[in-house]
C-alpha cells in the first residue's frame, strides 16, 4: 500500500481498514489448544498469529538469585509467517521481541518466581515461554505480550511437595503462581498520527514505534521505542497516556479469555 | 546570520534564519540553515556552507585524481581511489591502446599496484566513477613521494586560484601532483626541496582552519630552503 | 572483584548516593575525540567507571554489496562488550542483550545521519566496552555521535544520551550498575537537541505515570547539557591549533617589524 495513501487517510483521521486511530483490531484468544504444554494460547490479533507455549520444568537457579525460579522467554519468527522471515537463528528482530516480552513480564512481577523455589541454591522450577510467530500481519510485540499473559495465567503444573529439597508429585494439577497481569500496547507514528496496534500495511509506512508495558495497577513496567526515524517529546508522552488508558480494556479481555 | 566567516562549527548548530541559502555541508530545516559537519563557515553572499575538516572524498566529473590499480579486467583496471566507490579506467581511456588485447597486455600497461593519476569522466548516484587516463599528465606514476592528506584539505593546499600550491612549487622547486582525492605526489630536484614542500603540505592539513596561514608557509619555505 | 555483595544503603541519611552523588547529578563525563588512527572517526567515552570506544568506517564499499542501498547509505552498528568489562569475565560471544542493544542504538542514531549523500555504501559504527558500570547504552551513544561527527559524515545534529531511574523510591539521574540491580526503575533516553526529538526511549522496572514524565523532563534536560559539552570536544583541538598558531604568528610578525 503506498505510503501516500496510509498518511493521507489518516490525515482525515482514517486508517486503511477502517479503524479508529485508537482501536486495536479484533482479537480473538484460543486457550490450552497444546496440551503437551503447561499453558498455551493462540492468539489471533487481525489477521497476525502467534502461539504461545508455557513449560515448566525443574533446573538450577542463577547464582544472584539463589532463591527465585528462572524466567525465560524466546521468541521465532518462524519462515512460514512471513515472506521475509528466513530460517536460522534468532535474529534482531527476534530478539527484540523475545526481550520486551520478558521485560514486561518480569519487571511486573508477573510471576512470583520466589514461589517457584524448591530448594534455595540447588533446585527451582524454570518457566520457559516460547512465542511463536505463525502469521506476520503486524505488531508481533502485542500480540506476543497478550498471548503470553494469556498462556501464563491458564498454565497448569502438576501438584507437588517439596520434601528434604526434591519435588514429589502427586494427583491433581495447580496453576502458576500469577500476581500481576502485564499488557503491551503499542503505538506507531505515521505521518503526524499515532496509531494503536499497526497492521503490516501501517508498519511498513510508520516512521517509529513505542511500546508501553504497564501492569494492572496501571504502572509502566517496560518501554521500548523502535524504528530508525524520532518521536517529539510530546508524541512519547502521548503515547504513553494512550497505551495506558487502552491496557486496562486488553488487560480484562485477557483474565477472561484465561478463565475458559 | 548567527555565525560569522571561519567561525568552527558542529553538525546541528544554528547557522543562519531566514532568506539565506543552503551551501555545502548545511542543510534546511524550514526558515534555519543548520550545519552538518564539523568545519569552518564560508559566507559567499547570502549562501553560507561549510567547509567541512574532516570526510572522504566522493568523486565530482572533472577531479584529478591519483589512484592505486588493484585489479585487471577484461577489458580496464578497477582503481582504488580512496572513496567510498571502487574507479574503472577502461583500456579505451589510456594511450597505446589499439584494439581488443588481453589482460597479459593490459597488466604490461598497468600492473596491480600501480599508482595512476588520471581525471573523473563519469559519476552519479547509481554507478561506479568512470576514470581516464588519457590527456596531458595523465598517466602511471614512475617517481617522487606519496602523501596521503585529507581530501577535505585539497582545496586549501590548492589555494584561490592556485595561489597556495604555486606558492610552494616557486618556493622548493618541486613538482607537486594534487590529486583531489587527496592523493599528493611530491617529485623535487633535491631531498630537502620534497622534503620542504611536505612539511608545507603537513602544516596545511593542519593549520586549514586557520587565519594567517599563507604569510606562515612563506615564512616556512624561506627557512627550509634557505640553503638551496 | 566483587563475586556477591550484601545490599547496600542506595541513598544515606544525608540524601547522598553510594558515590557520594546526589539524585539529581549525573556522573561527569569525560570525552575525546580522534583517538584512534585507522578508523575514520572516533571517540573514547569516560563516566564513572564505564569506559567506551566508539569507533566509525565509512563511507566506504558495501561487503556484501547485496546489502547496499541505491540511495543512501547504510548504517550498522555493533556493541559489544569485552570479556574483561564487568566483574564476572563474559564470553566475547555476542549475547541477546547486545543483539538487542546493537539494534536499538543504531536505531538512535540513524535520524541523526544524512545518508543520502552516500548511495551503495555502508557506515559502520562500533562500540566497544572496556569497562562497564551501568548506563553503557547512554554512554555509547554519545560517544557513537562524536565518532561520527569525528569522521566527518554529514549529519543533521548529534545525539546525546543518559539514564534515569528509581531507587529507594526516589527518582534519580544516570545509575550505575549496583544502583540499576537493587533499584526500581531504568530508563536510557537519547535525544537530539537540535530538534528536542527522542530517538531512544526504553524503560524496565515500574514507574508510575507521574514518576515517568518527572523522569523523562529530567533525562532530556540532562542531554542537553551533554550536547553542549560534545559541540565543545568537536571543536577544541582545532580551537588549540587556531591559538597556538595564531598567536605564533603575531608575535612572529611584531619580531619581524
Amino acid at each position: 500500500m503506498a505510503q501516500k495513501t496510509v498518511v493521507d487517510m489518516l490525515a482525515l483521521g482514517k486508517r486503511i481498514d477502517d479503524r479508529g486511530v485508537q482501536d486495536f483490531r479484533e482479537m480473538k484468544l484460543e486457550i490450552g489448544l497444546i496440551e503437551r504444554a503447561c499453558g498455551s494460547a493462540l492468539i489471533n490479533l487481525g489477521k497476525t498469529k502467534v502461539m504461545v507455549g508455557v513449560k515448566v520444568e525443574e533446573g538450577e537457579p542463577f547464582p544472584d538469585t539463589p532463591d527465585e525460579g528462572v524466567l525465560t522467554v524466546n521468541a521465532e519468527l518462524v519462515p512460514l509467517a512471513s515472506p521475509t522471515f528466513e530460517p536460522g537463528p534468532p535474529n534482531e528482530n527476534a530478539i527484540e521481541l523475545a526481550r520486551v516480552v520478558d521485560r514486561g513480564i518480569r519487571e511486573s512481577k508477573s510471576i512470583d518466581l520466589k514461589e517457584l523455589c524448591i530448594q534455595p541454591k540447588k533446585k527451582v522450577f524454570v518457566v520457559f515461554i516460547d512465542v511463536y510467530v505463525l502469521d506476520h500481519d503486524g505488531n508481533l510485540i502485542d500480540a506476543s505480550s497478550i498471548a503470553s499473559l494469556a498462556a501464563l495465567l491458564s498454565a497448569k503444573m502438576n501438584e507437588y511437595d517439596v520434601e528434604d529439597g526434591e519435588v514429589v508429585y502427586k494427583p491433581g494439577l495447580r496453576k502458576l503462581p500469577i500476581q500481576n497481569h502485564p499488557v503491551a500496547v503499542t503505538l506507531a507514528k505515521i505521518g503526524k498520527s499515532l496509531v494503536v496496534d499497526p497492521s503490516l500495511d501501517e508498519e511498513q509506512v510508520m516512521s517509529a514505534r513505542l511500546t508501553v508495558v504497564s501492569d494492572k495497577e496501571g504502572r509502566i513496567c517496560a518501554m521500548q521505542k523502535g524504528g530508525a526515524e524520532p518521536l517529539s517529546i510530546e508524541e512519547v508522552k502521548q503515547g504513553v497516556a494512550i497505551a495506558l488508558s487502552k491496557a486496562s480494556e486488553i488487560r480484562s479481555r485477557i483474565t477472561e479469555a484465561a478463565k475458559t | 546570520m548567527y555565525v560569522e566567516k571561519k567561525q568552527l562549527v558542529a553538525p546541528g548548530e544554528i547557522l543562519a534564519e531566514g532568506k539565506y541559502l543552503s551551501g555545502e555541508n548545511t542543510h534546511r530545516e524550514g526558515q534555519i540553515v543548520y550545519s552538518s559537519r564539523v568545519g569552518v563557515v564560508e559566507i559567499v553572499g547570502d549562501r553560507l556552507g561549510v567547509i567541512p575538516l574532516k570526510g572522504r572524498y566522493i568523486p565530482h566529473v572533472g577531479d584529478i585524481v591519483v589512484g592505486r590499480i588493484v585489479d585487471i579486467g577484461m577489458s580496464g583496471w578497477i582503481v582504488d581511489i580512496e572513496a567510498p566507490y571502487p574507479a574503472l579506467l577502461p583500456a579505451s581511456e589510456t594511450f597505446g591502446h589499439r584494439g581488443p588485447r588481453g589482460r597479459m597486455d593490459l597488466s604490461r600497461m598497468f600492473d596491480v599496484g600501480d599508482l595512476v593519476v588520471s581525471e573523473v569522466l563519469a559519476f552519479d548516484r547509481t554507478r561506479d566513477p568512470l576514470i581516464s587516463a588519457k590527456g596531458p599528465g595523465l598517466g602511471k606514476i614512475t617517481g617522487g613521494r606519496m602523501i596521503e592528506l585529507s581530501p577535505t584539505k585539497v582545496p586549501r593546499l590548492i589555494g584561490r586560484k592556485g595561489s597556495m600550491i604555486s606558492l610552494i612549487k616557486k618556493g622548493t622547486g618541486a613538482n607537486i601532483i594534487v590529486g583531489q582525492n587527496g592523493i599528493i605526489l611530491v617529485s623535487g630536484r633535491s631531498r630537502d626541496s620534497e622534503n620542504a614542500a611536505i612539511h608545507a603540505i603537513r602544516m596545511i592539513e593542519r593549520e586549514a582552519h586557520t587565519h594567517g596561514l599563507t604569510d606562515r608557509i612563506q615564512v616556512m619555505l624561506r627557512t627550509m630552503m634557505r640553503g638551496e | 572483584m566483587n563475586p556477591q555483595e550484601e545490599p547496600v544503603e542506595l541513598i544515606d541519611k544525608n540524601g547522598l548516593r553510594i558515590d557520594g552523588r546526589r539524585l539529581d547529578e549525573y556522573r561527569p563525563i569525560k570525552m575525546k575525540v580522534g583517538v584512534l588512527d585507522k578508523a575514520d572517526g572516533s571517540a573514547h567515552i569516560e563516566q564513572g567507571k564505564n569506559r567506551i570506544l566508539a569507533a566509525v568506517y565509512g563511507p566506504r564499499e558495501a561487503h556484501p554489496k547485496h546489502i547496499a542501498l541505491p540511495h543512501r547509505a547504510v548504517l550498522r552498528c555493533r556493541y559489544h562488550m569485552a570479556p574483561f568489562s564487568t566483574p564476572e569475565r563474559k564470553s566475547p560471544a555476542p549475547s541477546r542483550r547486545e543483539q538487542e542493544l546493537s539494534k536499538v542504538i543504531r536505531e538512535a542514531l540513524e535520524p541523526a545521519v544524512l545518508s543520502e549523500y552516500y548511495p551503495r555504501t555502508t557506515i559502520d559504527l562500533f562500540i566497544e566496552v572496556l569497562q562497564s558500570d551501568g548506563g553503557t547504552r547512554c554512554a555509547g551513544i554519545t560517544g557513537a555521535s562524536l565518532a561520527l561527527a569525528d569522521a566527518g559524515i554529514p549529519m543533521r545534529g548529534l545525539v546525546a544520551a543518559t539514564a534515569v531511574g528509581k531507587i529507594a523510591g526516589k527518582i534519580a539521574l544516570d545509575l550505575s550498575d549496583a544502583e540499576d540491580k537493587q533499584g526500581e526503575a531504568d530508563m536510557p533516553v537519547a535525544i537530539m537537541p537540535k530538534s528536542n526529538v527522542v530517538t531512544l526511549i526504553q524503560m524496565d522496572g515500574t514507574l508510575t505515570h507521574e514518576e515517568f514524565e518527572r523522569g523523562f523532563d529530567i533525562a532530556v534536560r540532562t542531554c542537553h547539557t551533554i550536547h553542549e559539552q560534545q559541540k565543545a570536544v568537536l571543536k577544541e583541538r582545532y580551537l588549540a591549533i587556531k591559538e597556538e598558531v595564531e598567536e605564533k604568528s603575531e608575535t612572529t610578525r611584531g619580531e619581524e617589524e
